[in-house]
């Protein structure tokens, strides 16, 4: 079977009239009224034609997500280990041209870290670093998943991407999921979002959640950052990703993100917003297209939006996130953050919130125990 | 009342056993338990925090009322699905295990080739093995020749609230079967789930059609009343089908 990029080259060209407002309403009712979403009618949810209909996504969204994953939503909290990048993408804080304060957790500093994350009752822990192999690379990872092992029963990760035999001493160490964003798939403007460093390579970044799930990772997280150009389109080619995931790597779950660009300090990349509205769109689409998947929504967003969304397609929310290396104990004061959080909450608060939306806060879901050879 | 469920060598008065997934709140699970008057409760291992019990399912379940059925949710192969329920014994459960192996992480349909191997190795271990499987009447029979306590067919994919769409294959399992069948995944609606009773099956296993429910507790009673009334339809027998009329008042012997 051939790669994702075939299909994407296949696909790219002919869905940009589809997304248009073209699309009548009484295509977007038949769409909602089918068993099976095939390819059309997801880009007909996606389409400027559906925003009028957001009512009518939302509820059938609400009721495919009761069904599948009931009244629960997950919860997760991220812990930046290193800031330290040798890539120059021009959105992100990482970017190895902006003056912000650089560091690597050590080992201790990062058990220190997880001592207090863990304090909080969080038990998913996703695991992140920018791409410096010398400094935070495949055997600094072995470490911190090991001793993340003795305080959290589930541990993800965010970091560059790997070769296989590399993903698989992580899924060795006691890791379980893999989250990488290709930023875009338009691969064009990713050449010139990334000019310099290893992650100017598409095609690796693009097939690396195929390699994720060849090592091992049960959990794979993918997505778009939105705003680097029209969403719709981006929507449109990370939900063929998804589908083309689930249906090669069948044993794999396969969960999507909606990050927007939050500001960055030292960052000027030009932006294409994306509205509330429009990303309510984009979740509620996806859960249609997407009865089973996980559907994450991050402290980038407002408290306010999150709790709207809560149950309405989306199924996990981050916490009580610190996005700068020793955010929650070690550097409390520093600044070199990945972007802005926007829900300040503590882990008690959002946990809260879900409760008195009538859903049941998960904090574990899986156990470290479980995992091969570890027992 | 002698109309006892056994399974393992152990009786149940109740043939309802209810799952503890997908629930807003333990306030409203431990109600719908009530309502339900279940006697078993499956309780993913996956989910279980012992290291705080506090914030774990476990706290509102009392094991003295109900028996706790740790299941092996989450397991894609027979080899982590043993390694779930050494894992249940060694927290402290009992050698029962519903045996769940679910290669597939979106229709959640078990493996049969994985599910016969896990089932092997724990009966050998001396485990209690509940195996949900595929209506599939060879593969129940093969299950009860490894030493299985029970065959755990589904009705309709899990979650799916389908009811019995494998209702011809179920009627198979059940006439052949020499344990009890529990009628596991896709009853959706309480009349569902006395069909299968009035059927012949031993019991009934749900979850999301309560859990979903917009008043679960009501849900669950009104699982609880179905199952029994289909219990007793199966035992009381039932008049057979016919095209013509008959009056209920017989009229034959008025001519002699």
């Amino acid at each position: 079977m051939k790669n994702f990029y075939d299909e994407m080259l296949k696909i790219s060209g002919m869905i940009g009239e589809k997304l248009s407002a073209n699309i009548g309403g009484d295509m977007v009712l038949r769409t909602l009224e089918k068993d099976k979403v095939e390819f059309n009618d997801m880009l007909c949810l996606l389409s400027e034609g559906a925003l009028p209909y957001m009512e009518v996504l939302a509820s059938r969204a609400k009721e495919i997500t009761d069904r599948h994953f009931g009244k629960n939503i997950n919860l997760y909290i991220p812990l930046y280990l290193s800031n330290e990048c040798t890539n120059s993408c021009s959105y992100c804080g990482f970017n190895i041209n902006t003056i912000t304060p650089r560091s690597t957790l050590t080992i201790a500093e990062a058990e220190r870290e997880m001592k207090k994350i863990a304090a909080t009752g969080m038990k998913n822990i996703l695991l992140l670093t920018g791409e410096a192999p010398a400094r935070a690379g495949v055997g600094y990872m072995e470490n911190i998943i090991k001793i993340a092992s003795l305080y959290f029963t589930q541990i993800s990760l965010e970091v560059y991407p790997m070769d296989i035999p590399d993903y698989e001493r992580l899924v060795k160490a006691g890791a379980t999921g893999l989250v990488i964003y290709q930023e875009t798939y338009d691969e064009i403007l990713y050449a010139k979002l990334h000019e310099t460093g290893p992650k100017k390579n598409f095609l690796y970044r693009l097939d690396a959640p195929e390699r994720a799930a060849q090592a091992g990772f049960r959990f794979i997280g993918i997505g778009a950052l939105l705003g680097l150009r029209g969403w719709r389109k981006e929507a449109a080619l990370m939900f063929s990703h998804a589908k083309y995931l689930s249906k090669k790597y069948w044993r794999s779950d396969i969960a999507l993100s909606f990050p927007r660009i939050t500001p960055a300090r030292g960052c000027n990349t030009e932006i294409t917003p994306v509205s509330e509205a429009e990303l309510r769109q984009m979740i509620f689409a996806a859960r249609i297209c997407f009865e089973h998947a996980v559907i994450n929504l991050s402290t980038r967003e407002s408290a306010a939006f999150r709790d709207s969304m809560t149950g309405f397609g989306v199924t996990r929310l981050s916490a009580g996130s610190k996005t700068n290396p020793g955010g929650y104990e070690t550097h409390q004061e520093a600044s070199g953050e990945q972007f802005m959080v926007n829900d300040t909450r503590t882990v008690e608060e959002v946990a809260s919130a879900i409760r008195k939306k009538g859903y049941y806060p998960v904090f574990k879901d899986w156990d470290v125990s479980l995992n091969r050879g570890i027992i | 009342m002698g109309d006892k469920l056994t399974i393992g060598g152990r009786e149940f008065t109740s043939r309802f056993m209810i799952g503890t997934g997908k629930f807003p709140s333990d306030e409203i699970m431990t109600q719908c338990l009530f309502e339900s008057g279940a006697e078993i409760i499956t309780v993913a291992i996956r989910r279980v925090d012992l290291k705080n019990p506090d914030s774990d399912i476990l706290r509102v379940l009392d094991p003295k009322k109900i028996f706790i059925l740790p299941n092996t949710s989450g397991a894609q192969n027979a080899e982590e699905a043993v390694r779930f329920a050494m894992f249940a014994e060694q927290m402290g459960f009992s050698n029962w295990i519903k045996l769940e192996v679910t290669p597939d992480p979106r229709y959640l349909l078990p493996d049969p080739e994985e599910t016969i191997k896990a089932a092997r190795i724990l009966v050998k271990n001396g485990f209690t093995v509940l195996p949900y499987m595929n209506a599939d009447p060879v593969l129940a029979k093969k299950l009860e020749d490894e030493g299985c306590a029970v065959v755990m067919p589904l009705g309709a994919p899990i979650g799916s609230n389908k009811g019995l769409t494998t209702i011809d294959q179920i009627k198979i399992i059940i006439a052949q079967s020499n344990v009890p069948v529990v009628i596991d995944a896709g009853i959706g609606r309480p009349s569902d789930a006395c069909l299968a009773m009035e059927l012949g099956a031993d019991a009934c296993m749900i979850n999301t059609a309560i859990s979903a429910a917009p008043m679960p507790p009501l849900t669950a009673r009104a699982f609880k009343l179905a199952i029994e009334a289909g219990r007793q339809a199966y035992l009381g027998g039932h008049a057979a089908k016919r095209d013509t009329a008959r009056p209920s008042s017989p009229v034959d012997g008025i001519s002699k």
